[in-house]
C-alpha cells in the first residue's frame, strides 16, 4: 500500500487571489518556475526566430533583457500579422466574457495558486495588449477597459506566463466558446520568438533536431547503438535475438517515434516493446535515423519551425519508398500529426492508404494522412486475435491509465489504449472521472517545459495528476501508471517520485510486449525491466 | 483598474444615462431625439457593427483544423465514436454547435476544484450554467414578447408566449416570469463577480457595465409596467412608427419610457464593440465548429507556403562515414 509523504497533508495551496489589480504590479519572476533562456550561440545554424541575427545574451535576473532596439515594432508587427492569419487568434482575443469557467481547470493554477495562471488571465496578459494596441476602444479608454500598452514589464510578464502553459487544452474543454489557451500560448510564443525570447530547452532541441534528426542529437550510429543495446536486454529477458533495419529502402512501413524513448528509462522499455511486437508480427518495416524524431519541438517556437521539423517524416517516407507510416506513442507528436501535418505537406500522393498487413484492416480514418497510431494498430491486432497474450505476466501490476493531453483532446484516442491495456493486464483501475479522458490533466511538463531548472513548476503542475493517482493508489493499490507519451514517460517519474513514490510509469506497448507470447521465446522468467514475473511456472 | 473604479465607472455611466433620459424625456422638444433619433442610430450602429465584426472574422483564414476533441474519435469500426463531442461529419458539427449554442454544453461541464487537506476535491457546480441559461433565455423571450410593439396585428405566437410567461397570473397586469428570472439571473451574475475572489480578480469594467445596463433595462421595464405606468397606446404608436419607418412622436409618454429606451439603445450601440459579440463569435469558433477529420481529408490552409527542410542529402554528407561504419545504408558511397 502506498504510503503518502507527510508533506502531502500539510499542502495547502491558496486559490484566493490577492486584492487589487494585476496590471499595476511588476512581474515577479521566480527561480524554479522559469526555464533558462535560449543562448544565441546554440542557435546559429537554425536560422530563424532566434537571437543569432544580433547575438545578444540575456539573463533573466537582469533588468535589461538585451532586446533589439526595435523590439516593440517587431512584436506588434508580428502580432498584427498573426491576427490576420489565424481566425482563432482574432476571435479568442475578442469574445472572452471572463465567465471564470476555465479559472480552476489549469494544473499550473491548481498546483501554484498563482492567479495569473488561471487560463483566462494567461490570455488576458496578451488580450490587454491587443486591446491597448489594436482596438479603438482600448486606445481611447485604456486600463478602464482592460487595455494596456506594450511595455517591457508586460513583455516579461508575457514571457514568464507563456512558458507556464503546457498547451494541454484542458481549459478549452470547459470554455463555452471553445477558446483554446494553447492557441493563445502558441501565438504568444511565436510573437516573442521574433525577439529571440524562447527557452534553451526548446531551442536547443530544435537545433539538434534539424541536423541530427532528433532532439537528443543522436547521430545515426549512436541511434543505432541505442537500439542495439536494447536488443541485448531483449535477448536476456525474452530469449530471442533479431536485427531491426535502419533507413531500408523498399520496406512497407516506416516507423517513427519520439527519440526520448530511444534513450531514457522507462521509455526504452516501450521501445523494446515496439521491437518485439514488430518482430513477432514479421512486419516489413524500417527505422530511420534521419526522421528519427516524432516529437516536434519546433511546435513550441513557431509554426514554420514546426513544419520544418515535421517535414522530414514525409520526406523520408518518400525517399525510402514505403507504403505508409506507423507512429509510436507520443503526445504533442500526435497533436501535430493529426491537426497540422496533412495541411502542411498534403496532398500526400506518394504513399498508400494504410492497410494492416496482418489483419487487412483499412485505416480509413487515416486515408489522407497515411499515418496510423500504434494504439489503433495494436487494438486492431488484438481484436482480430493476431497476438497471443498472457496478461497474467503483468499480474504484479495494478495499472491505471493517464490519458496524455494531446491524444485525448486533439485526437480523441480514448478507447484504443484502454482496450489494449485491458487485454494485456488483469488489473486495471480508472482514476476519477474529472481527471481522465477529455478532462485529463497534463503531466506538468508538456510543450517543452520538461527542463530541470523549472522543477518547482513541474512538480506543482504535476500535482493534480499525481493527486488523482494517489487516489487510486490508496484505494486500489495501483502501482503503475500507463501512458502513451514520451514526455509523460520523462516527466511523470520525477513527479511520481515526489508525490507517489511507490508508483511507476510505463508505456502501453511495454505492457503489451510483456504479455506477448513470442514464437521461439525462452522461459519468460523476467519482464523487460529485468524483474521476476511472479506468475511464471516452469513447464512440468 | 481596480474593482472600485471599474464598478463605479460602470454604474456611473448607467446612472448618467438614466438621468439624461429622465431629464430629456420631460422636455417635449427633446423627446424626438430620445424616442426616434437615438433608437435609430443605435440600431444602425448595432447592425452595421455586428455584421462588420462577423464578416471580419469570417474573412480571416482558418489555417488549421484544431477542434478540441471531447470524446472518442472515429477510428476502427468496432469502437464507438462520440459523434457529437468529436464530430467527423457536418451533421455532427451541427449537433455539437446546437448543444453549445442552445444548451451551453461546455459550461454544463463546469466543476469546482477546491483544496481540502492536501487534496484537490471536485464538486459539481451548475450555478453558473443555470444563471447563464436563465439569463439568456429570459432575455430572448422578453425580446420576442416585445415584438408585439413592432407588429400589427400581433402574431398568435407572441400572444401565446405572453400567456405562458404570465401563467401565474400574479398581480394586474400579470407579472411575467421572465422579468423576475432576468433580474434574478443578472443579479446573480453580478454578485458572483463581486463576492467570488477569483471572479473579482478577473473582472473588468467591460464585465460590470453590460450587467448594470441590462439590470437597468429590466428594472426600468418592470417599473414601467407596475409602478410608473406609461400610456401604452402612445408607446405602440411610436414603436409602430419606428418599425414602419414613418416615425411619429406621440404626446404624453412618461419619462421612464425614455430611460428604458435609452438603456436599450446603449446596449445596442455598445454591442459590436464589446465582449457581447460572443453571440456571433461562438458560431465561428474553430475550437468547436470544425470536424476532427484531418487524417481522413486534407484541410487546406490558404496561406501555406513551402519551408526549408534539412535535406537528407546534407544529413548523409555530414554523417556518411559514420553511417557506413555502423552498417546503415547510404545513397552515395
Amino acid at each position: 500500500m502506498a504510503k503518502n509523504p507527510e508533506y502531502y497533508e500539510s499542502l495547502n495551496i491558496d486559490y484566493k487571489p490577492p486584492r487589487g489589480n494585476w496590471m499595476d504590479r511588476p512581474v515577479d519572476i521566480k527561480k524554479g518556475i522559469y526555464c533558462y533562456p535560449a543562448r544565441p550561440v546554440v542557435l546559429e545554424n537554425v536560422g530563424m526566430n532566434d537571437r543569432s541575427d544580433w547575438g545578444k545574451y540575456w539573463v533573466i535576473e537582469d533588468e535589461d533583457w538585451e532586446l533589439p532596439d526595435d523590439w516593440k515594432e517587431r512584436f506588434l508587427n508580428k502580432m498584427r500579422d498573426m491576427l490576420g492569419k489565424y481566425r482563432t487568434f482574432k476571435i479568442y482575443m475578442d469574445i472572452c466574457v471572463r465567465c471564470g469557467a476555465c479559472a480552476d481547470k489549469c494544473h499550473y493554477f491548481l498546483g501554484s495558486g498563482d492567479p495569473l495562471n488561471m487560463p483566462v488571465m494567461r490570455a488576458e496578459l496578451l488580450r490587454s495588449i491587443y486591446r491597448g494596441e489594436f482596438t479603438k476602444t482600448g486606445k481611447m479608454l485604456g486600463s478602464l477597459v482592460g487595455a494596456r500598452k506594450l511595455t517591457k514589464n508586460a513583455l516579461k510578464q508575457l514571457w514568464y506566463y507563456m512558458f507556464q502553459c503546457s498547451e494541454c487544452r484542458r481549459c478549452s474543454v470547459f470554455c463555452p466558446y471553445g477558446i483554446d489557451t494553447a492557441e493563445i500560448t502558441i501565438m504568444g510564443r511565436e510573437i516573442m520568438n521574433e525577439l529571440g525570447m524562447n527557452i534553451a530547452w526548446v531551442q536547443e532541441s530544435v537545433s539538434k533536431c534539424i541536423h541530427t534528426g532528433n532532439h537528443l542529437g543522436l547521430q545515426p550510429q549512436a541511434y543505432k547503438e541505442c537500439l542495439d543495446a536494447m536488443m541485448y536486454d531483449i535477448e536476456d529477458n525474452v530469449g530471442i535475438s533479431f536485427e531491426p533495419t535502419f533507413n531500408r529502402k523498399g520496406a512497407e512501413i516506416l516507423f517513427v517515434t519520439p527519440s526520448g524513448d530511444v534513450f531514457a528509462d522507462p521509455g526504452i522499455f516501450t521501445l523494446a516493446g515496439y521491437l518485439m511486437l514488430f518482430e513477432h508480427l514479421g512486419l516489413d518495416y524500417t527505422w530511420s535515423t534521419y526522421a528519427s524524431e516524432g516529437g516536434d519541438f519546433g511546435y513550441f517556437t513557431a509554426n514554420e519551425m514546426a513544419k520544418r521539423m515535421n517535414g522530414k517524416i514525409y520526406a523520408e517516407a518518400k525517399r525510402l519508398g514505403v507504403k505508409w507510416i506507423l507512429g509510436g506513442e507520443c503526445g504533442h507528436m500526435w497533436r501535430v500529426l493529426n491537426q497540422y501535418m496533412t495541411t502542411w505537406h498534403g496532398p500526400i500522393n506518394f504513399l498508400e492508404e494504410p492497410v494492416s498487413p496482418i489483419t487487412g484492416t483499412k485505416f480509413e480514418n487515416a486515408k489522407a494522412h497515411k499515418m496510423v497510431h500504434i494504439m489503433e494498430f495494436v487494438a486492431d491486432l488484438i481484436k482480430h486475435n493476431k497476438l497471443k497474450l498472457d496478461p497474467s505476466r503483468n499480474d504484479h501490476l495494478k495499472v491505471t491509465y493517464h490519458d496524455s493531453c494531446n491524444p485525448a483532446r486533439a485526437m480523441g484516442l480514448l478507447e484504443e489504449p484502454r482496450y489494449v491495456i485491458k487485454n494485456v493486464c488483469n488489473n486495471f483501475y480508472e482514476m476519477p472521472e474529472n481527471t481522465i479522458r477529455e478532462q485529463t490533466y497534463c503531466c506538468g511538463s508538456g510543450s517543452g517545459l520538461n527542463a530541470s531548472e523549472n522543477m518547482e513548476l513541474r512538480l506543482r503542475g504535476g500535482f493534480p495528476r499525481q493527486n488523482a493517482l494517489r487516489y487510486v493508489a490508496d484505494k486500489y493499490g495501483v502501482n503503475m501508471m500507463a501512458c502513451i507519451c514520451a514526455i509523460d514517460r520523462a516527466a511523470l517519474p520525477p513527479a511520481a517520485q515526489y508525490w507517489n513514490p511507490d508508483v511507476g510509469v510505463t508505456g502501453v506497448t511495454e505492457l503489451v510486449a510483456n504479455a506477448l507470447i513470442m514464437e521461439g521465446e525462452g522461459p519468460r522468467t523476467h519482464n523487460l525491466r529485468g524483474f521476476e514475473i511472479a506468475t511464471w511456472e516452469p513447464e512440468p | 483598474m481596480g474593482v472600485k473604479v471599474s464598478l463605479s465607472v460602470s454604474l456611473g455611466v448607467v446612472l448618467a444615462i438614466v438621468v439624461v433620459a429622465l431629464v430629456g424625456g420631460e422636455v417635449s422638444t427633446l423627446q424626438p431625439v430620445f424616442g426616434i433619433f437615438v433608437p435609430y442610430a443605435a440600431f444602425v450602429i448595432f447592425l452595421v457593427g455586428f455584421i462588420y465584426r462577423v464578416v471580419d472574422w469570417g474573412r480571416s483564414p482558418v489555417p488549421y483544423r484544431i477542434p478540441t476533441t471531447c470524446g472518442q474519435q472515429k477510428t476502427l469500426p468496432w469502437i464507438k465514436q462520440n459523434k457529437i463531442e468529436n464530430p467527423s461529419s457536418t451533421l455532427g458539427v451541427i449537433g455539437r454547435m446546437i448543444l453549445e449554442v442552445f444548451a451551453f454544453r461546455s459550461l454544463f461541464r463546469h466543476t469546482k476544484a477546491e483544496m481540502a487537506s492536501g487534496n484537490i476535491v471536485y464538486g459539481a457546480s451548475k450555478w453558473i450554467w443555470l444563471g447563464a441559461i436563465l439569463f439568456h433565455y429570459s432575455f430572448l423571450i422578453i425580446a420576442v414578447r416585445h415584438l408585439r410593439l413592432f407588429l400589427e396585428p400581433v402574431p398568435f405566437f407572441i400572444n401565446g408566449l405572453d400567456l405562458v410567461d404570465g401563467m401565474f397570473q400574479i398581480g394586474a397586469p400579470t407579472l411575467y416570469l421572465t422579468d423576475l428570472l432576468l433580474i434574478g439571473a443578472v443579479s446573480y451574475l453580478l454578485v458572483r463577480r463581486l463576492i467570488v475572489p477569483k471572479m473579482r480578480y478577473i473582472s473588468l469594467a467591460n464585465d460590470y457595465f453590460p450587467l448594470f445596463l441590462i439590470l437597468g433595462i429590466g428594472i426600468s421595464g418592470v417599473l414601467m409596467r407596475f409602478f410608473i405606468r406609461v400610456d401604452i397606446v402612445s408607446v405602440k404608436e411610436l414603436t409602430m412608427g419606428l418599425a414602419t419607418l414613418h416615425p411619429v412622436m406621440p404626446e404624453g409618454i412618461g419619462a421612464i419610457f425614455f430611460v428604458h429606451v435609452a438603456l436599450i439603445s446603449t446596449l445596442f450601440a455598445y454591442f459590436p464593440f464589446s465582449k457581447l459579440m460572443h453571440a456571433g463569435g461562438v458560431f465561428l469558433s474553430p475550437g468547436r465548429n470544425l470536424a476532427n477529420t484531418n487524417r481522413a481529408k486534407m484541410h487546406v490552409n490558404p496561406w501555406e507556403y513551402p519551408v526549408k527542410i534539412h535535406p537528407y542529402e546534407d544529413y548523409e554528407d555530414e554523417f556518411r562515414e559514420k553511417m557506413k561504419e555502423a552498417g546503415i545504408p547510404v545513397e552515395r558511397e
